[in-house]
């Protein structure tokens, strides 16, 4: 499928619902939108290249974590990611090399703070063979 | 989402309640503070799904409570109350949320309107460039390992012993700054690393500095008490909290208590509210890690205030002494606190968790400061940066009612992107600037998901909980100055 993720609205914060063929592309999207929400992903370069490894209670825990160490990221190294090779296996584990920038304010506008990707009413569904999530943010 | 279809029954003009048959799995009803007029807007939204989500949690007493600015959040809804036995009861992350002591610093002065008026704009860019703010914006102040330590174990009081405030400042601010639980041991390095270059930092979002005046006083002898004379007078207001400290540590303990949950057997509605018993080791855990993020919170704002009284001095040319820059209070308004309370006749110690909501004790209580004994806890509840303030003092009904509790804020009606829409084409700025408020950003573009139109009027929101008797209106204030991040 062709659509990553689409923008939800909430009233406090925001939410994406994202898409993927399988887990892996799942995560992928809904980090994908996670970005946007943040700064114009064009204007991330991919120069810089990071790993991440989580091990997690199950699918929900593992999307929500994922999120949150690309924020951590985000926040204390100052790395913005845009394009990610995941592998996760058995729903509870997740081996990700991410590529993007260091934050550069002349460069990056950035638009919003996401504070964290929350739990609220997260479901991870399958319909017709396409992996399903919407996830609210803390903003 | 779409409209909330539930069984919402009127106790009085104040008082609306979900019965506890609403949902199988709720321990207590559901009770909302509110009046008819604003119903009709909480209806629109999950906000009221999310209060009777929050009466599942194990060990709730009374009620699950919101206050009149409830508005949808995760979890818990925005201006949620609810207090747990400490005995048998739980604690729950999502009830305090990602920014731990998110809350509001009131600083008064013995300057007047037609004194800072003709200086407002220079006096905003001083405080603009005085507080870091804005998005990926670092602080001035550089932390090794040990002073962090010192930070999450002291709070407000290591701001001022690093010469960022006076101990009155400590007496005026809610726990003196400090919640003595704290155990830097219980937050993760990655909490340390995200805190280290943030402290004494705004933020963005709904975060603010705000140059105000008195337009109306209400209760002359409680606000005199809190050094509050005459309309004209300026104030100061600074909203903001524990940054990526308090939300890698609400982060951490989420999954421990994803893991608690099962362990302990516990059934919820909604993930966002894992929690574990208050007594067990996860519960003790995070509470303790929790008070280290209210602490370093407390010691933001101070910093803050320094920089603020900074400005003020270089603006006016005049000395801090000279400013009268004094501070009024300090309130935490998203925290969970070990909290004694009247329940069915008997003292019972309670977790109290205040998401959105302002602890608002009755005069006499213990932890209020001696000045303010007789007149009450201040209760500080910002509006949105177009309309107005109001301070408040907490009161007997709300000690019997709501666990010592009221609203903290006007609370959403708009979502970000429906308000950005609204304002398509209009400069909040210069739309502000012909009211007379004079403002400066980082970020303009995210002004429109601040403007007055996405807000509730937190004039309504003050009259629906004076009228519920849960608090007393003391002073109202409005901006001449805002600074957003």
């Amino acid at each position: 499928m062709d659509r990553r993720f689409d923008i939800t609205n909430h009233t406090a914060d925001i939410g994406i619902t994202a898409y993927g063929k399988d887990l892996a592309d799942l995560m992928s999207n809904a980090a994908y939108g996670m970005l946007t929400l943040i700064v114009e992903p064009e204007t991330v370069k991919s120069t810089v290249t990071g790993k991440i490894e989580l091990e997690e209670l199950d699918d929900v825990a593992l999307l929500v974590e994922w999120l949150n160490a690309l924020l951590y990221e985000m926040d204390v190294n100052r790395l913005l990611f845009k394009e990610f090779d995941i592998v996760v296996t058995g729903q509870t584990k997740l081996a990700a090399v991410c590529r993007g920038e260091r934050l550069d304010l002349a460069r990056h506008r950035l638009k919003r703070e996401v504070k964290a990707a929350t739990y609220h009413n997260l479901r991870i569904v399958n319909e017709k063979g396409i992996y399903i999530a919407r996830i609210i943010f803390d903003i | 989402m779409g409209h909330w279809l539930g069984e919402l029954n009127k106790i009085d003009d104040y008082r609306w309640e979900i019965p506890q048959d609403y949902k199988t799995g709720m321990r207590v009803a559901g009770r909302i503070y509110a009046d008819e007029a604003m119903l009709g807007a909480i209806r629109e939204e999950q906000s009221l799904e999310q209060v009777a989500n929050v009466a599942f949690l194990p060990g709730i007493v009374g009620c699950s409570m919101a206050m009149p600015d409830i508005h949808w959040g995760y979890g818990f809804p925005i201006g949620g109350v609810a207090a747990t036995r400490v005995r048998d009861g739980v604690i729950s992350p999502g009830g305090v949320g990602y920014d731990i002591n998110c809350g509001v610093k009131l600083l008064r002065t013995d300057l007047d309107e037609d004194e800072v008026m003709p200086r407002i704009r220079e006096l905003v860019n001083h405080l603009f460039h005085n507080v870091p703010s804005g998005l990926g914006s670092e602080g001035k102040i550089k932390l090794n390992d040990r002073e962090m330590e010192e930070v999450l174990s002291s709070g407000a009081g290591w701001a001022v012993k690093r010469g960022y405030g006076t101990p009155l400042d400590l007496e005026f601010t809610e726990e003196q700054g400090c919640m003595k639980v704290a155990d830097p041991g219980k937050v993760s390095d990655k909490a340390k690393q995200r805190g280290m270059p943030q402290l004494g930092t705004l933020g963005s979002g709904n975060h603010f500095l705000e140059v105000q005046v008195v337009r109306e006083i209400y209760d002359a002898e409680a606000a005199g008490a809190m050094g509050i004379t005459h309309a004209g007078q300026v104030l100061m207001l600074i909203h903001t909290g524990s940054r990526g400290l308090g939300h890698q540590v609400c982060d951490d303990y989420l999954r421990v208590m994803g893991e608690a949950v099962r362990r302990y057997g516990i059934v919820l509605p909604d993930r966002q509210l894992a929690c574990a018993p208050v007594e067990s080791e996860e519960g003790r855990d995070y509470l303790s890690a929790m008070a280290c993020a209210a602490n370093y919170a407390w010691a933001n704002r101070m910093c803050i205030a320094h920089w603020v009284r900074d400005s003020f001095s270089q603006v006016l040319g005049r000395k801090p002494g000279q400013i009268g820059m004094e501070q009024v209070y300090d309130v935490a308004h998203n925290i969970a606190k070990i909290e004694d309370h009247v329940i069915e006749g008997r003292k019972q110690a309670l977790c109290v968790h205040r998401k959105g909501a302002t602890r608002a004790f009755l005069a006499g209580q213990e932890g209020i400061p001696g000045r303010y004994r007789h007149i009450g806890q201040p209760v500080l509840i910002p509006g949105d940066m177009g309309r107005c303030s109001f301070i408040a003092v907490g009161t007997e009904r709300a000690m019997a009612e709501t666990f010592g509790s009221t609203c903290h804020g006007a609370g959403r009606l708009q979502s970000r992107g429906a308000a950005k829409r609204g304002m398509r084409g209009t400069d909040v700025a210069a739309e502000l600037a012909s009211r007379g408020i004079h403002i400066k950003t980082g970020n303009r573009g995210a002004l429109a998901e601040e403007a007055s139109s996405a807000y509730k009027d937190v004039v309504d929101v003050v009259r629906a909980a004076q009228g519920a008797g849960i608090i007393r209106k003391v002073a109202m204030a409005a901006p001449i100055g805002v600074i957003k991040g």
